[in-house]
């Protein structure tokens, strides 16, 4: 190895894209290391108070393009306090002192400010790309600075976030020397859109390839705009409801037809069902469609469009297409690789839903399914039985059903066994989430036999700490657990404390662990951060070591606790 | 304890998984061997139905602090469906009921490397090097198990969430540790009731609810309010569409001629704050007009009226209740807000304050604040 030049072995790595790969590669020899760190650009972190912004340039000094995920998952769900915590600015701050040449940021479960992206606009020569995901704390005007900063902006991806929306003219701040988009999705904003501002926009940017449009933006805009990106390849309808006998929408007709690049629509955030059928033309090359947002559309429309759609390879969809408008997704998309199935009434036991038939339907047709999230209203072990023996390439599976306790609905029994066949036929499966009426069997099952899960994520299971302590003991590659609800106490907290530190993190909320158990865990491993919260600030005032803990995050880290912590967390 | 070396022992114990002979034997920690025989066990016990030492999970009255539970196996699967069969008391038969979706017992090594892990690691005194094992443990493939100082070294690389060789690991002396819990976790919880909703479940963002409780129809159960940080809720749709419009009265301060809105046409405060700006904005720009003596004003000279419901703004928005009593606009959820107004008024503000209502306007949900912004 020594007989290679650094340039040659360097040229070597470019093609390692991979950041596992790379990571590989660093730890073979000091050499290797060296090379390998000095060429990196794009740099994944999981959590981002397990290292600092320091510590990562003076790594990977050449590092182009980062990712940082921030609050834990189940803050998607409303368990994490508001301020909890997953501050950017402090990243921005030291990445731009430090000139480095950031040309991509895509942050997760992050709080963004104002400040944090005018500093991005205004630190970064060569900013090409901000992706947002599940973030907050930014308004409309934070969006203007980037848009009139960013002389080289190729994409602004905001997915999901909470944007004040100042109904300020940020659309506007994009120059009109600005023509590098490739990518704009601004679906999650609240506010009125300058329409014109938004035509002028797609108008000088030849390379759009996706536009996502939000809410506000209605049909007769985007016929206009289809018009001028007749190359789109992915759409985000905003709003889709015309009078279908008007002008607009024959044009509209016309204008779909031409888009033969198009393969991914999503949106329709406002849709008549009867302007559905405007979308056939493309529907036969589309490999991806997401109408989870689209409220109100019954399921005989959706199944008439899904007939169409014979190429997908990935569907969201709302669950009042039904059981069987599953059977016809099943007997059309043959080389569906994604599915997720949305309940469209979470909290009523609506019509509107699907079972177990329809789980089964979609493994029969669709062997090449591999990532699944399905929302439903009861399940049996014997159809978990069939679609395990159907479908083995599973990586992501994720059932939910919406009674969190309820037990195989033919026969009463938990579905540890649904479960189990699940775990033991998807050799590959990295991400678990469970549902259902479980007991400690399920986790001996995953233990024994889910050899590549990486998450998993447990709700109103197992009967004692051995669940726990079969995951923990069995998942090697366990990278982060989440539970809630569940009767785990210290003893499995306790078992194998060394085990956090080869997991990203571990949550712990309305389970059995006590104060007492999380200080010994802390105590044991300062390279942990403990982190205890409730939603009152009870545990301040508390000093008995068996009161239980309401919420425990606990993940490894090299920067020890946090200093921006509110008050309400209490790091052990 | 059946099915393995019956010792009768006191201190916890632990199964070794021995891939070879399929058989378990029991480990006896060092704990036992300082001589805590006074200490309860407190074990997790996996044994076929039929066991007694099933149901022995700290039901122990203990409330001393103890060492870590370890865990310890029963019977294979494979020789417990004989046992099954053999013993089958009606104990929780569900646990090991149909092992025929066990098609082999141990197929992976991982497990039972970590089960044996756990068994040196109770030899063995931290820090060691974990490289010696007993022969009778080869597998034929190296235990990449690296001892505690060479993992500390390469917490370096954990942190950037390099990828886990998945084998290197700080195994801490169970036995070491100085507390454990006692709560007493009962062994058999069958039917957990199913919950009233609960703060994160179902496992959905609010992002989506709010779409979704937007678009049904049908009168939908508001969310429980389980969102402590904020979020900003679309407005529920009012139900009750069928019904025939709501009107009531308005009337602003200054404007002679009274208006009529209805309520049913709205779903929240924010478009009612927008419904009185439509209705009075011209009205009171024509009466500022015609008492200032000017004419022709332009058609941009009309202010908007904003603010009226946080109080900022120079007019504010109040209502006459069913029972007769004047009241900020704002305070209840839009739906009790309708069921109870009987008519509105846009008061200035200066008079509202000078007529003392009491409330302190002091909301805090962004539904107020985003009115603020909209507004200002």
């Amino acid at each position: 190895m020594n007989y290679f030049p650094d340039e040659v072995m360097e040229h070597v790595f470019d093609f390692v894209t991979s950041n596992r790969d790379r990571n590989a590669i660093s730890l073979v020899c000091k050499l290797w290391y060296r090379i390998e760190r000095l060429s990196r650009q794009r740099v994944f972190i999981g959590n981002c108070y397990a290292i600092s912004p320091e510590r990562l340039i003076a790594r990977f000094p050449g590092v182009k393009s980062i990712t940082l995920k921030g609050k834990p998952h189940f803050a998607d769900f409303n368990l994490v306090p508001h301020d909890w915590g997953g501050h950017v600015y402090p990243w921005i701050e030291v990445l731009a002192r430090s000139r480095v040449n950031l040309e991509e940021l895509r942050l997760k479960r992050m709080v963004v400010t104002d400040e944090g992206l005018e500093l991005i606009s205004r630190s970064f020569v060569n900013f090409k790309s901000l992706v947002l995901v599940t973030c907050e704390g930014f308004t409309t005007d934070g969006l203007a600075a980037i848009a009139a900063n960013c002389r080289s902006l190729k994409e602004l991806d905001l997915q999901e976030n909470e944007v004040e929306d100042h109904r300020g003219q940020w659309l506007n701040c994009f120059p009109e020397s600005c023509t590098s988009l490739v990518s704009l999705n601004f679906a999650c904003l609240k506010g009125d859109i300058n329409l014109a501002t938004l035509e002028r926009l797609v108008a000088r940017s030849p390379n759009l390839k996706s536009l996502r449009l939000s809410r506000a933006v209605p049909l007769e805009t985007l016929q206009k705009i289809l018009v001028r990106a007749p190359q789109l390849v992915d759409l985000g309808v905003g709003s889709f409801v015309h009078d279908p006998d008007s002008e607009t929408y024959s044009k509209l007709l016309t204008t779909i037809e031409k888009c033969k690049s198009m393969r991914s629509l999503c949106g329709f955030l406002e849709v008549a069902a009867y302007c559905l059928p405007a979308i056939y033309p493309i529907c036969s090359s589309l490999t991806s469609l997401n109408l989870s947002y689209a409220p109100g559309i019954p399921g005989s429309e959706l199944t008439k469009l899904i007939r169409h759609c014979r190429k997908l390879q990935c569907l969201w969809i709302l669950d009042c297409i039904g059981d069987k408008g599953l059977g016809v997704v099943a007997s059309s998309c043959k080389e569906l690789q994604e599915l997720r199935v949305f309940p469209s009434d979470p909290y009523g036991v609506g019509n509107a839903s699907v079972t177990e038939e329809g789980l089964v339907a979609i493994s029969r047709g669709c062997p090449k399914l591999t990532s699944l999230l399905y929302f439903c209203q009861q399940m049996t072990n014997a159809a978990l039985k069939i679609v395990a023996q159907n479908c083995r390439n599973f990586i992501q599976f994720r059932l939910c059903i919406l009674d969190p306790t309820k037990p195989d609905s033919s026969t009463n029994e938990p579905l540890d066994e649904g479960f189990g066949a699940i775990v033991q036929s998807c050799k590959g499966i990295r991400r678990l989430s469970l549902s259902g009426l479980l007991t400690d069997q399920v986790f001996y099952y995953i233990g024994m036999y889910a050899e590549q899960l990486e998450m998993l994520s447990i709700a109103f299971a197992a009967d004692s700490d051995k669940g726990m302590l079969y995951v923990l003991n069995g998942c090697k590659k366990i990278r982060k657990l989440e539970i809630m609800e569940c009767p785990f106490g210290n003893i499995a907290l306790l078992s194998d404390v060394g085990k956090y530190e080869t997991m990203r993190s571990l949550w712990m909320s309305s389970c059995e662990v006590t104060l007492g158990g999380c200080k010994t865990l802390a105590k044991k491993m300062p390279r942990l951060n403990v982190e205890i919260f409730s939603e009152n600030n009870e545990m301040e005032n508390c000093i008995d070591d068996e009161q239980k803990v309401q919420k425990l995050y606990l993940y490894r880290t090299l920067v020890g606790p946090r200093k921006d912590a509110p008050d309400y967390v209490w790091t052990l | 304890m059946e099915g393995v070396s019956g010792n009768g022992l006191a201190g916890p114990q632990l199964l070794d998984l021995m891939p070879n002979n399929r058989e378990w034997l029991v480990m006896i920690d060092g704990a036992k061997a300082r001589g805590s025989s006074e200490e309860k066990k407190l074990e997790l016990r996996l044994g076929p139905p039929g066991t007694d030492d099933w149901c022995n999970l700290k039901q122990d009255t203990n409330s001393k602090r103890r060492d870590e539970a370890l865990l310890s196996f029963g019977r294979l699967p494979s020789m417990a469906s004989a046992q099954i069969a053999a013993n089958n008391g009606g104990h929780q038969a569900h646990k090991f009921g149909s092992s025929e979706a066990l098609a082999s017992p141990w197929p992976g090594t991982s497990y039972k490397e970590n089960c044996q892990k756990l068994q040196e690691q109770e030899q063995m005194k931290p820090p060691r090097s974990y490289h010696q094992f007993p022969s009778t443990i080869s597998q034929g493939k190296n235990l990449p198990f690296s001892p505690k100082e060479a993992s500390q070294s390469n917490c370096n690389h954990k942190g950037l969430n390099l990828q886990d060789s998945g084998v290197k690991k700080a195994f801490s002396q169970a036995s070491a540790s100085a507390s454990a819990a006692n709560t007493a976790v009962p062994s058999v919880s069958q039917k957990r009731t199913a919950p009233a909703p609960v703060v994160g479940w179902p496992p959905i963002r609010s992002f989506r609810k709010n779409i979704t409780s937007n678009s049904s129809a049908k009168p939908s159960p508001e969310p429980q309010n389980d969102t402590p940080n904020k979020v900003a809720r679309e407005d529920k749709p009012v139900e009750t569409c069928e019904k025939k419009g709501m009107f009531v009265k308005i009337n602003m301060d200054g404007v002679p001629i009274g208006r009529k809105v209805d309520l049913k046409a709205y779903d929240s405060y924010e478009k009612l704050s927008s419904a009185v700006d439509e209705l009075f904005r011209g009205l009171l720009a024509a009466q500022q007009d015609s008492s200032a003596g000017g004419i022709n004003k332009k058609q941009e000279e009309e202010k908007p009226i904003t603010g009226v419901l946080d109080g900022r703004g120079e007019y504010t928005l109040v209502y006459e209740d069913n029972e007769g009593d004047r009241m900020l606009v704002g305070d209840v959820p839009w739906r009790m807000f309708v069921s109870t107004v009987k008519r509105l008024r846009v008061l200035k503000s200066s008079e509202v304050s000078a007529l003392c209502l009491g409330t302190k306007h002091d909301k805090n949900s962004l539904e107020m604040k985003t009115n603020q912004k909209i507004f200002s």
